[in-house]
């Protein structure tokens, strides 16, 4: 057990902690459990929850981002999706948008599939996007911080990376219930 | 021959306003015409290219993203688990390298399989003629707005200007 595994706050708190702090705006969740449990905690009309194209949220969440510059636009991601499409991070960094904030879920493994290592134990993501030129990236390990933090970053220009690490607890939470297609109409209605 | 600049307004003449993608020698004068313009956001790989265009999509924009067919490859899984089963749109500029056997060795077999590939993957496809042009892209705005697909124009050597003339 790594020093730190014993007090870490699971996923499903972590998103229950930024929820609270979030109102109306564009949310792009990353597929698998990360879109599952954010829809038991919170369903709302703004969320876009993920089944697949995995490593794509901040690439979507890029793009809500670009056009319309004027909402502040979360994404909620995970370390093996950010490994997977590290290349938006360079993307997110040069194009530098204000209004993007990339919160990762860092449990080290690929929880959805059956808790397979990672690489993110050696790789420190945060520092990948900070080289790559957010403006801010931030490393919490505990909920009291990522509430400071992440009310810090939603007052400040990003691009931000909220780094939360987080243990490998999955709540039991059902898939996505809507149909794809309806999830794209009632997303689009919402952040119109 | 096809102005980039031409190629550009048609596009824009549909209403296409978000234009993204990676590049190709086919499509330089396209490119260049739209960085002219400022309206081209380069992205560093061709799925991060329809992910953004398809978060632009949902924000109201109509986009477009440009690429080699290899890129087709790297985009596959989003294409098809985003764009298909989302029912989002988005018009795939698609350079057709490899077109008739005659072009570098890494290019022959996607050129090749190219109109097979995108029949498979249920994206209808339509190769872009000066003669044509015109309902060329017609078919396109129709496909985009009556499907809700990704859509794919593809463009062969010497059709549009590029860079080196």
């Amino acid at each position: 057990m790594k020093p730190e595994e014993g007090t870490l706050i699971s996923r499903a708190q972590a998103i229950g902690a930024l929820l609270e702090l979030l109102t109306d705006q564009p949310v792009i969740v990353c597929n698998g459990f990360p879109s599952r449990e954010t829809q038991k905690i919170a369903d709302r009309p703004t969320h876009f929850y993920m089944i697949g194209s995995m490593g794509n949220a901040p690439a979507i969440a890029l793009g809500v981002a670009l056009a319309k510059p004027d909402k502040q636009v979360v994404t909620f991601d995970g370390d093996g999706n950010v490994l997977m499409g590290m290349g938006t991070l360079a993307t997110v960094g040069a194009l530098k948008p204000k209004n993007f904030i990339h919160v990762v879920f860092d449990n080290e493994v690929y929880g959805t599939t059956g808790n397979q290592p990672t690489i993110s134990n050696v790789v420190p993501l945060e520092k990948v996007a900070k080289a790559a030129g957010y403006v801010n990236a931030v490393r919490v390990l505990d909920r009291e911080d990522l509430v400071y933090e992440f009310r810090e970053l939603l007052k400040k220009d990003g691009p931000s990376m909220l780094l939360i690490k987080v243990n490998e607890f999955q709540e039991e939470a059902e898939r996505i219930a809507l149909d794809p297609p309806d999830l794209t109409k009632r997303f689009m209605k919402a952040i119109e | 021959m096809i102005d980039g600049d031409e190629f550009v307004q048609s596009l824009q003449a549909m209403g296409v306003n978000f234009f993204t993608g990676v590049p190709d020698s086919i499509l330089g004068g396209i490119i260049a015409e739209l960085m002219n313009r400022g309206l081209y956001i380069p992205a560093v790989r061709e799925d991060e290219a329809v992910g953004m265009a398809a978060g632009a999509y949902m924000a109201g924009k109509m986009p477009a993203v440009l690429m080699q067919n290899s890129g087709l490859g790297t985009s596959l899984n989003t294409l098809i688990s985003l764009n298909m089963i989302y029912r989002q749109p988005c018009i795939l500029i698609v350079s057709w390298r490899g077109y008739g056997g005659k072009d570098a060795p890494e290019h022959l077999i996607m050129g090749q399989v190219l109109p097979q590939f995108l029949d498979t993957m249920t994206i209808p496809h339509r190769t872009l003629s000066e003669k044509t042009a015109k309902e060329d892209f017609a078919w396109v705005a129709d496909i985009y707005h009556n499907r809700r697909i990704p859509v794919a124009l593809l463009i062969t050597k010497g059709v549009v200007r590029g860079l080196h003339p």
